[in-house]
């Protein structure tokens, strides 16, 4: 729902050859002033790769299914199929993934690598632009650090895509970016292509901590009445935008207006470009920013954290946003008193999308864990929920919460390869990612030393290229 | 059908709370002491103690008898570096008793004694134990001065009497952030320890009246308190990560061959492994610790527990308080990543009950030893298993808690009334 208009927004860049071109240059050929959409581009380039079929594995294919004595082919970095029984011809690589399990590969919607790398240092610190309680205008991507160890660590544990966002000190914290798990140089090397942006906004206990001896808000209300006028400003500013195009359309000669890149993102949330992803622990917070929502018309994508989503998870369901979740954190906050270990099966027991989240640079290495967590304290309270259908929390709402299921976050045929292949069940402690394929290339092969990505970082350090 | 069992294991005992005599029969049975596992094996409780673990027949007609066949039982888990009990919500909400501020009557922080602060009602207690967390070491996490304190030993099940050992392990911290809070720098760091190490040692164990003149620079308070550590009576558990601090805490265990050293994450540990194993040091770590955080830790490896355990240094896991539960799932990962099964389970069991000297009580399931068990599910280690009954001292714990009940209420959200008129 979201993407159309995306798709619309992205043409129009297209024919502005993504310039900012102000009106009067040439006035013979007057144009209409238009923003560049995309300024940062991906510059990503999938890993050349054979085609590779696994065959006798058990296979999740991320919406439910799941396939005993299964294969799967991969070739020029999409998914071919999966089946049964699929032949290979002569210059196919042939996994025999004998007891194993294949997965789509994991997708973290809530990840700070890069923008609070390790080592962390105060210099490293670059995820909260903690200056004003509005910062709709900075952008997670120009505080990544590609050289993160973190990403090759998440890498071993099978992540393949997340988001990466700015944190949550501010009510309106800035622009958050879909990456492809494989750093390079410079970060649009790893920029998801395609891959609308987010925008992390923050509920409750955070800003107002932040912000209560900084003139405000130092109240929840404060909360409210800041994500209110900031939407309302938005409005305001994209009236004028709109008015300017109507102007110029009905042959005057309209003054641009004032670019503000505050309000160039908060309208583009309005206009359904940029998925709102927003911190938020309690019920009570969340109700409250179902009826903001309503009140503004713009749609809010994913609560993250949402510790208490169990006590509203009909409510989530009606109105479709998503519960991004921890299978046990809790009472770090008050905030978090309230988490319980069977909140994600009981959201996905109420029909709401859940989504299993890290918001850590540990808990991303082991998202499958946290998963299998959820879904045993599930069933034990009755909440009988297949494996298949559990993986959805892993890969396939989390793809649609950040509008790139059509790429990635299932094995369906013509999808992008991201594949996992799971030494055993992963729904246990002792599984680990033996193969990580990013678009049909094997990126990460735990049994070849020779494979396992080292950044720069660690070039020349003790435990330069051990196992992690 | 996992549910169904537990029902009846639940159900079968729901009639009696009080203290009586148990034969749990059927189990595999992890004892942690010299018997090792024991198939279909009976575990005898008499009061609050273990009577016999045993294998064939027995008269059982004196027990109440608790079929766990299919069932997995181990000692009680012991949280190997926790602030139970004097934590409830760690962030803006009020006294949080395991941070402690510089006061002028402790110039080092050594006099912190936490066993005044332990809250046996905290809700963490009740969570950590249906998890099958029985015991733990609990300690201040927070402290600027070089000391952080006299830890405790506690029990999770007694809501009158949690101290099972007060003024058990004193905390220092030599890693980087120790630095930083003394002087900025080691050179002062490790200056200051040994110059409480010394003044204790002339101190003695002999106390000093009000009216008696000291000149030194420690607090008499401080001094008091260090005397065990000094006399070698409790670990002194030291805080350091990178190869060089731990290679300075080996030459500093040998100054000083009376004390009793444990190391504190140990990070890089594995790069000194054999040192370690030859110096007696044992080590409590996160095994899930693989990230270059500070210039202090940049080997760090899942690797780490297992390379320490092969080279004969005994390793402890558990480091954390909310979710002191999730110790076995960091056992688990250690165990993926090469630690021998049995030692990943010893690492949450016998291993600290030997660091914190209280192993003659608990820690294995050996005759005569505090009744602290836990029936599990199945593999303990596996995250998708539980904990379905927990004992400790020979008393059957209900199995609730403050997240259970707000689970129970919340299952059926079609309510006619507001949910405080819910109890579930």
């Amino acid at each position: 729902m979201h993407y159309q208009n995306r798709k619309i927004m992205q043409s129009g860049i297209l024919l502005a050859a993504g310039i900012l071109t102000a009106c009067g240059d040439n006035p013979s050929k007057r144009e209409a002033v238009v923003i560049n959409g995309d300024p940062f581009p991906s510059t990503y380039q999938p890993i050349t790769s054979n085609a590779t079929l696994i065959k006798n594995v058990t296979i999740l294919d991320g919406i439910g299914g799941r396939i005993e004595k299964g294969a799967l082919l991969m070739q020029g970095g999409k998914i071919v199929s999966l089946g049964q029984n699929l032949p290979a011809t002569g210059d196919t690589t042939v996994v025999d993934g004998q007891g194993k399990w294949v997965t789509p590969g994991i997708i973290d919607v809530h990840s700070h690598l890069g923008v609070y790398p390790a080592p962390s240092t105060s210099s490293h610190s670059d995820g909260n632009e903690k200056t004003a309680p509005v910062t709709a205008q900075v952008w997670a991507e120009h505080s990544i650090w590609p050289q993160d160890p973190g990403f090759g660590r998440a890498l071993a544990g099978g992540v393949t895509a997340m988001q990466i966002l700015p944190g949550s000190a501010n009510l309106v914290g800035g622009r958050g970016v879909t990456v492809k798990n494989l750093p390079d140089r410079v970060v649009q090397d790893m920029k998801f292509p395609g891959a609308p942006y987010g925008l992390k906004m923050a509920c409750g206990e955070n800003p107002k901590r932040v912000y209560g001896d900084k003139g405000g808000p130092g109240t929840r209300m404060g909360n409210v009445a800041g994500y209110r006028q900031a939407w309302a400003d938005a409005q305001e500013y994209q009236r004028k935008w709109d008015l300017y195009y109507k102007d110029f359309d009905a042959g005057k000669a309209p003054q641009q207006p004032k670019r503000d890149l505050k309000l160039d993102t908060l309208a583009k949330v309005l206009k359904g470009e940029i998925l709102v992803h927003m911190h938020c622990y309690r019920a009570d917070d969340m109700g409250t920013m179902l009826d903001v929502m309503q009140e503004f018309g713009y749609k809010i994508s994913v609560f993250h954290h949402a510790v208490e989503s169990y006590k509203i998870a009909d409510k989530l369901a009606a109105a479709n946003v998503c519960s991004a979740m921890w299978a046990d954190w809790w009472g770090f906050k008050m905030e978090a008193y309230d988490g319980i270990q069977e909140n994600i099966p009981m959201v996905h027991a109420a029909k709401a999308c859940a989504i299993v989240h890290s918001d850590s640079e540990l808990g991303i290495q082991r998202l499958n864990q946290e998963a299998a967590k959820a879904w045993a304290n599930g069933r034990r309270a009755g909440l009988d929920i297949s494996q298949a259908d559990a993986w959805q929390w892993l890969s396939a709402n989390p793809a649609k919460s950040l509008g790139i299921f059509a790429q990635t976050g299932s094995l369906e045929s013509g999808k992008n390869a991201d594949v996992v292949l799971w030494s055993t069940d992963p729904f246990s402690t002792y599984a680990q990612a033996e193969h990580v394929y990013i678009d049909g290339a094997l990126v990460y092969d735990r049994n070849n030393p020779e494979s396992w990505p080292v950044s720069d970082f660690e070039l020349g350090q003790p435990g330069e290229g051990d196992s992690k | 059908m996992k549910a169904l069992l537990s029902f009846i294991i639940t159900c079968m005992l729901c009639s009696s709370l009080q203290a009586q005599n148990y034969a749990i029969v059927g189990a595999t049975v992890h004892t942690m002491g010299p018997k090792g596992t024991l198939e279909n094996a009976t575990v005898l409780i008499q009061n609050d103690k273990i009577q016999a673990v045993l294998t064939g027949d027995a008269d059982l007609q004196a027990y109440k008898v608790i079929d766990a066949k299919g069932k997995v039982i181990t000692p009680g888990l012991i949280g190997a570096h926790t602030s139970l009990g004097l934590v409830e919500v760690s962030s803006s909400a009020g006294t949080v008793d395991s941070e402690v501020s510089p006061v002028n009557f402790s110039t080092v922080g050594a006099a912190a004694d936490v066993s005044f602060g332990i809250n046996p009602d905290s809700s963490l207690m009740n969570i950590s134990r249906i998890a099958g967390v029985t015991s733990a070491a609990s300690s201040v996490t927070h402290s600027s001065q070089l000391f952080s304190g006299q830890g405790a030993m506690i029990t999770l099940g007694d809501k009158t009497q949690p101290i099972i050992k007060p003024r058990a392990f004193m905390g220092v911290n030599m890693s980087n952030s120790g630095a930083d809070n003394i002087g900025g720098s080691r050179a002062l760091l490790w200056v200051a320890l040994e110059q409480a190490i010394s003044e204790t040692e002339f101190f003695g164990p002999k106390g000093l009246s009000p009216a008696q003149q000291w000149h030194g620079e420690l607090a008499r308070a401080d001094l008091q308190a260090l005397w065990p550590v000094v006399n070698g009576d409790i670990p002194l558990i030291i805080d350091a990560r990178r190869a060089a601090d731990i290679r300075q805490v080996i030459a500093f265990k040998q100054r000083h061959p009376k004390l009793h050293i444990v190391l504190l994450q140990a990070t890089e540990g594995w790069r000194v492994a054999d040192e370690l194993a030859a110096n007696d040091i044992a080590v409590i770590l996160n095994p899930e610790s693989n990230l270059p955080y500070a210039f202090d830790q940049l080997g760090a490896t899942m690797a780490n527990a297992a390379r320490l355990d092969k080279a004969g240094v005994m390793v402890a896991i558990g480091m954390e308080s909310h979710n002191i539960r999730l110790a076995k799932q960091h056992a688990g990962n250690a165990v993926a990543n090469g630690l021998a099964w049995s030692q990943g389970l010893a690492a949450l069991t016998i291993n600290p009950a030997i660091i914190y000297k209280i192993d003659t009580l608990v820690g294995s399931l050996e005759a005569d030893k505090q009744a602290d068990l836990v029936i599990w599910s199945g593999d303990p280690l596996e995250v998708t298993q539980t904990a379905e009954q927990v004992f400790i001292k020979g008393q059957l714990l209900d199995m609730q808690s403050r997240q259970t009940k707000l689970r129970d209420r919340y299952l059926d959200l079609q309510q006619d009334r507001p949910m405080n008129y819910v109890r579930p």
